[in-house]
């Protein structure tokens, strides 16, 4: 009777086990079934368009000319992501070291939640604030007939980054041992030299991981750049002009599509593409975090 | 001369670092005046909007008046639904993390895969829901597949919250039951889960603030342009915020100016306040922690 119930006990944590293990391996899962969908529904895209013209076409117009070119689309990801990072890693490193290396803990104690704060704040919200306050000074500035370009969405994009660039890098600064700092002090340095001769060249792992985080999010991210840089599919090299990027024409066109045909499967298509961006982008700023483990 | 020239080297020095962090205070300053010009530009434009009946009503006039109430309750729904299904698989999944998974390569790889989930833009969770939930499942564009999209794109959130806080039990307690004779899982279920109750909630409110502010992910698979009248099951359509201020912004731009606002500031505040909730829960439990 006793071996009875020891042994029911055993089947009952071994079911118990085998429950909690799938739910603990959910994560592979979605991120497999993601990708099986998104190859599925793509393949009837690749099959019967060209491959070469969808990567070297220059013009992307799904419906009228039944053209699929992704050069247009690259390059408007390409221009508001790079504007984006040019404006996020002077504001968001800087703000970090200030804020993890200079500013008094009272300060540190109001500046942080207020940035924790904006990484609540909905994109459709940021978009709509581009929309209404900076699209109209980017026309007045630059004498533009429109200010919904692609520095619009760069400058949004810039700031929609900035909690994850601060954080990250704040906490890699955090993270330097304050041997460090008394040992460059001790030789004579100043509070200034030691953070940007010491701390800052030790915290340089971390800090390129939360770049590269903060990249990720820049290139993912969709209704603020769908609001505010103008929705035009066309292959311009100026920020003062309007752009789309991938992500935008995806939520922009999806709506309209045949469900099956070959704008649909398009969508998905670029939608892989995405994907295997931000893989590859997780994938670097994971080797950065690796790097601080090692070291 | 030495002397002198040392002198002049350290006041030097001293400019130097006096310019480096007014440089730097000035680049924090442009982040936190960007961030509160934000919410009190939306307060000053959105609150004149902002009454009972624009709060309780249906929209009226091709969404020209009246109120917003379908958005907030649409939202609502979601993000219960949300709740519903990434609560306990998020739970579940951080208990196999924190107290079954050996360190091993299977573990790794789960871990980068969270943080690859968390990386995954959300228009691509729209992708997939509307594939797979709405289209292959059959759902359709309804507030279960809705709910079920956003339920992925927070599990990451509630995962990694959730284990933090099963870290922060002490593992005593752990032996303390497995001596008396309990299981593993009556340890877990009645003596760790309870103790990491906070950080669980903490992770919850915040996931949820998140899942009420998106879109992309709820264009294809919930969002209704307009639908006045209330749901009457999981498979109805619903409105939600975030899509109506869309809306509203893009395709509606002949709307009353401080309509717009209103539902802006309402769809702000609703998130601010499960954000700010969450992280005072969480410093609750820090300070309960410690003492």
């Amino acid at each position: 009777m006793a071996r009875l119930k020891t042994r029911l006990r055993d089947i009952k944590s071994f079911i118990i086990y085998r429950f909690v293990f799938l739910n603990g391996i959910i994560s592979i899962i979605v991120l497999g079934l993601i990708l099986a969908f998104l190859i599925a529904n793509s393949i009837r895209f690749f099959l019967s368009y060209p491959i070469l013209e969808f990567l070297t076409g220059q013009k992307w117009s799904p419906t009228v000319l039944e053209k699929f070119g992704f050069l247009p689309l690259l390059t408007g990801s390409l221009l508001v992501t790079f504007g984006a990072i040019v404006i996020a890693i002077p504001l968001g490193i800087g703000s970090a070291i200030y804020i993890g290396e200079l500013a008094p803990r009272a300060v540190r104690e109001i500046l942080k939640p207020i940035i924790e704060v904006l990484a609540t704040i909905p994109s459709v919200v940021i978009g709509f604030i581009g929309i209404k306050l900076l699209a109209p000074i980017i026309k007045d500035l630059f004498n533009l007939s429109i200010g919904l370009t692609a520095l619009a969405g760069s400058v949004m994009l810039a700031f929609m980054s900035l909690p994850t660039i601060i954080s990250i890098s704040e906490d890699a600064i955090n993270a330097v041992p304050n041997r460090y700092r008394h040992a460059s002090v001790a030789l004579g340095a100043t509070k200034w030299e030691t953070t940007y001769r010491t701390v800052i060249p030790s915290a340089s792992s971390g800090i390129a991981a939360a770049v590269m985080l903060g990249l990720g999010r820049i290139v993912g991210e969709t209704m603020t750049v769908l609001m505010i840089t103008g929705n035009s599919p066309r292959i311009v090299f100026s920020w003062l002009q309007p752009v789309r990027t991938i992500t935008a024409t995806i939520a922009a066109e999806m709506g309209e599509t045949v469900q099956g045909g070959l704008h649909y499967s398009s969508l998905f298509a670029i939608g892989l593409i995405l994907f295997l961006i931000t893989f590859l982008i997780n994938f670097i700023s994971d080797r950065f975090i690796n790097k601080i483990r090692e070291s | 001369m030495v002397g002198e020239g040392i002198e002049i080297n350290k006041r030097r020095k001293t400019v130097m670092e006096k310019i480096s962090y007014t440089f730097l205070l000035f680049l924090t300053l442009i982040v936190i005046a960007f961030v509160m010009g934000i919410i009190i530009y939306l307060i000053v434009k959105g609150s004149s909007a902002i009454n009972w009946e624009f709060l309780s009503q249906k929209p009226r006039a091709g969404m020209r008046e009246g109120g917003i109430f379908p958005a907030i309750l649409g939202t609502m729904y979601l993000v219960i639904g949300t709740l519903i299904f990434s609560l306990p698989i998020g739970i579940l999944a951080a208990i196999y993390l924190n107290e079954y998974a050996s360190k091993n390569r299977l573990t790794r790889i789960i871990r980068l895969s969270i943080i690859n989930m968390s990386g995954v833009p959300s228009v691509v969770y729209g992708l997939f829901g509307l594939g797979f939930f709405v289209i292959l499942l059959k759902f359709g564009r309804s507030i279960l597949a809705g709910s079920l999209t956003l339920a992925l794109l927070i599990l990451p959130v509630i995962i990694t919250a959730t284990e933090e806080a099963l870290k922060t039990v002490p593992d005593s307690y752990r032996h303390a039951s497995l001596a008396l004779g309990a299981t593993k899982w009556q340890t877990i279920t009645k003596v760790i889960l309870p103790q990491a109750l906070p950080g669980i909630i903490t992770g919850s409110v915040i996931g949820i603030g998140r899942a009420a502010g998106e879109t992309a992910p709820i264009i294809f698979t919930v969002a209704a342009f307009s639908q006045p009248n209330l749901p009457n099951s999981i498979f109805s359509q619903v409105m939600a915020l975030p899509y109506h201020l869309y809306v509203l912004a893009t395709q509606l731009t002949d709307t009353p100016e401080n309509m717009q606002w209103g539902t802006a500031l309402v769809l702000l505040m609703l998130v601010l306040i499960f954000a700010v909730s969450g992280t005072t829960i969480r410093t609750r439990f820090r300070l309960r922690k410690k003492e």
